[in-house]
């Protein structure tokens, strides 16, 4: 027989015009796709039941691509779009892809109103620390210092922990990951999806076109291989001293939660209404 | 007790009174149709039940709030879904969502409100998702007269969202027009695929009057067409439909993409020259190629008029008073009232500037309307065409039309 090539990503990816995608060569968002992809062939959902909702940037691209029911926003509005269709399809897996500004500048109110409703779905914020998509503008989470196109002299914002955020916030599920580590990816993204009620898995990403450039911090292999370098897994922290921890990212779950979600309350107070219908017949 | 908490328990005392009023005034009538007391922003609220609403997200604001009272008080009876929104964006986003996933969906809002919503009407607008807005005008810009009317939301109702997105917007007089065309407005967002725009004046959300309400077995609901054709077949946008063309749902085997992009007839986003041309002509013919069936006005004494008054909504109203008095002292006035505002009733418009010598065109703003005339018409500056316009929140009364009638006659 032939040797016809067969992976996973195939089965999920949408092949009817679609390719070339438009990331950059080097750019870690490709990488990430696949994380989450294997995560879904992992579990066995069926395509029809997915609902891939972003916002826009290059990380919001995403949707094309998959073989899914997808839908491509507004800057930073994913996560309202994806609380109409959870609420009206509830038994849907929503998955939401956005990016560092998308979700925590433009769309930052959407985000904490989501964590706190515990609406049960899987925001994925690819974070590569700039706005990639318009050229390398300062986001929320440029490290204060580093330059960005709008920051010629380096940014002076302070910037926002994504997960700290989420958490606070009162998402139930919030973790993170980086584009490097891809088998940690896939399997904190299943635990994510997996996990009912709003859940936040932050991808630490490489932008090296633009970010990288800026900042010189190398081509795409050298900024998978920071990301290598500089991050620790959270029970490795247990023992570090916070000298040992400045500058490193830390990787692990930080929250894993049960409480109420959204649609079920929702759909307890429909049922008290059914309950009385029923009572009086 | 604080003087606010006072307003506010005699606030709700009022409510319940209007609430008992409303059911001691409820009379069925033989033919099944009732009369009820009711106010704008409810008939709105009940017209949308009666089409089908599935789905409200909103934002509260005055004077639009009470339609997102009534619907979180409905919609959980009937298994539907309300949610109170963090803003007016994330509101008109998840009515998309919602719609995308195949339900009617709807919000209302007000000036403040309508401004924000201006990025997601547009996205609705260009990927066509069936969805309704309702705006209850309030006066001034800004934040104005939250309590006060006006029409100052007209052209923003054609053209609030950038790039060219033909509108189809629907403008009531009455109460019992206000449920008629709730109705219609959902009719039309599922027929047309695309968010239909309500406009409300702020009196007429809040007034209160008999409605006779139709007997909904005999009012036409209309949903969206669904595809009969296998999802390798199906195609979001279809050319060969025309431009009515079936809609899958998220989650019924049709995976299909939607971007805001400018996109093919799959949904993927292209820029090529003629597919990106194939979208704006569909957005566009849509809308010209059906104004008989989108276009409806109102002509009230038109048959033998030599005076005509424009008018909306409440200016209508006055209008209708004022030409009754008129008519007492013989004067020939009419009223043409466009029940659609867009698209604009040119024809007819057209034919009125025919027929009569004089035009009074009364309205709450300072010339939207009149505006669209002046595009009709070469005789702008010879007299033709009266202007009334008032944007202080105040009214513009029976008897100050009449004044202009007699010095036009
Ligand atoms: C309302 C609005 N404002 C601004 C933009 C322009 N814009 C497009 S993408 C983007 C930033 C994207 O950055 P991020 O969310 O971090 O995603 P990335 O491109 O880095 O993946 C901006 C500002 C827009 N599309 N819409
Ligand atoms: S600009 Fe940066 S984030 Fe965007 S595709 Fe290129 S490398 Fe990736």
């Amino acid at each position: 027989m032939a040797n016809i090539p067969q992976k996973v990503v195939h089965k999920y990816l949408r092949h009817n015009k679609k390719f070339p995608h438009v990331w950059c060569p080097g750019c870690s968002n490709g990488t990430t796709l696949g994380s989450i992809i294997r995560a879904i062939a992992e579990l066995n959902y069926d395509r029809d039941g997915i609902t891939m909702v972003s916002g826009i940037g290059c990380s919001s691209r995403m949707p094309v691509y998959v073989d899914f029911n997808t839908l491509h926003t507004l800057h930073g509005r994913a996560l309202p779009f994806a609380t109409g269709i959870k609420m009206t399809k509830p038994e849907q897996k929503v998955i939401v892809i956005t990016g560092d500004g998308d979700a925590t500048a433009i769309g930052g109110n959407h985000f904490i109103h989501a964590c706190r409703r515990n609406i049960d779905m899987t925001a994925i914020v690819l974070n590569n620390n700039i706005y990639g998509m318009t050229g390398g503008q300062y986001s929320p989470t440029t490290p204060t210092g580093d330059r960005a196109t709008t920051s010629p002299y380096g940014n002076i914002d302070p910037v926002f922990d994504i997960c700290e955020l989420a958490m606070a916030a009162g998402a139930t599920f919030v973790a993170r990951t980086t584009a490097f580590h891809a088998i940690e990816t896939q399997s904190i993204i299943k635990d994510a999806l997996e996990h009912k009620g709003f859940s936040v898995v932050e991808v630490v990403s490489s932008c090296p076109v633009i970010y990288g450039r800026l900042n010189k911090k190398g081509d795409g292999p050298e900024m998978m291989k920071y990301m290598r370098d500089n991050s620790v897994p959270l029970k490795a922290t247990e023992k570090m001293t916070p000298e040992q921890l400045e500058g490193k990212i830390v990787r692990g779950i930080f929250k894993r939660v049960e409480k109420q979600e959204y649609c079920e309350a929702y759909a307890g107070l429909v049922a008290k209404f059914q309950n009385k219908e029923e009572a009086k017949k | 007790m604080t003087k606010e908490k006072k307003e506010q328990v005699v606030k709700k005392e009022k409510k319940e009174q209007a609430v008992e009023n409303l059911q001691e005034e409820e009379v069925i009538l033989e033919d099944n149709r009732k009369v009820v007391l009711m106010q704008g922003n409810e008939a709105v609220a009940r017209g949308a039940l009666a089409a089908g609403l599935d789905f409200y997200a909103g934002y509260p604001i005055t004077p639009s709030t009470e339609i997102a009272e009534i619907l979180s008080e409905e919609l959980p009876k009937i298994g539907g879904k309300f949610i109170q929104m963090e803003d007016e964006i994330a509101s008109i986003c998840a009515i998309i969502g919602a719609s995308l996933a195949g339900a009617k969906a709807m919000t209302a809002t007000s000036g403040p409100g309508f401004s924000l919503m201006q990025e997601g009407i547009g996205f609705a607008k260009a990927t066509e998702t069936p969805c309704v807005v309702v705006d209850v005008q309030r006066g001034g810009v800004s934040t104005g007269l939250p309590t006060k009317p006006s029409q100052g939301d007209i052209m923003q109702s054609k053209w609030g969202s950038h790039g060219d997105n033909p509108a189809i917007v629907l403008y009531p007089h009455t109460v019992k027009e206000c449920y008629e065309l709730a109705i219609r407005a959902i009719n039309l967002s599922e027929k047309y695929r695309t968010c239909v725009t309500l406009l409300l004046d702020e009196v007429l959300g809040h007034m209160r009057e008999a409605v006779r309400l139709p007997d909904i077995s005999n009012v036409r609901i209309i949903n969206r067409l669904r595809p009969t054709v296998p999802p390798e077949w199906y195609k979001h946008y279809d050319e060969n439909q025309k431009y009515l063309s079936p809609v899958a749902s998220y989650g019924e085997g049709y995976r299909f993409h939607v971007t805001g992009l400018a996109h093919d007839s799959q949904g993927f986003p292209t820029n090529k020259a003629n597919e990106v041309a194939a979208q704006m002509k569909r957005l566009k013919r849509k809308i010209t190629h059906n104004i008989r069936d989108l276009v409806q006005i109102e002509s009230y004494m038109m048959e033998d008029a030599n005076i005509a008054i424009f008018a909306v909504g409440i200016c209508a109203r006055s209008a209708k008073a004022a030409i009754k008095a008129a008519r007492e002292d013989g004067i020939q006035v009419g009223l043409l009232r466009p029940i659609t505002i867009w698209p604009f009733p040119d024809d007819a418009v057209r034919k009125m500037l025919r027929d009569v010598d004089i035009i009074i065109v009364p309205e709450l703003n300072e010339g939207q309307l009149i505006t669209e005339l002046h595009r009709l018409t070469k005789d702008k500056a010879d007299g033709k065409i009266i202007p009334i316009q008032r944007s202080d929140g105040e009214m513009i009364t029976p008897t100050h039309i009449l004044r202009v009638i007699k010095e036009a006659h």
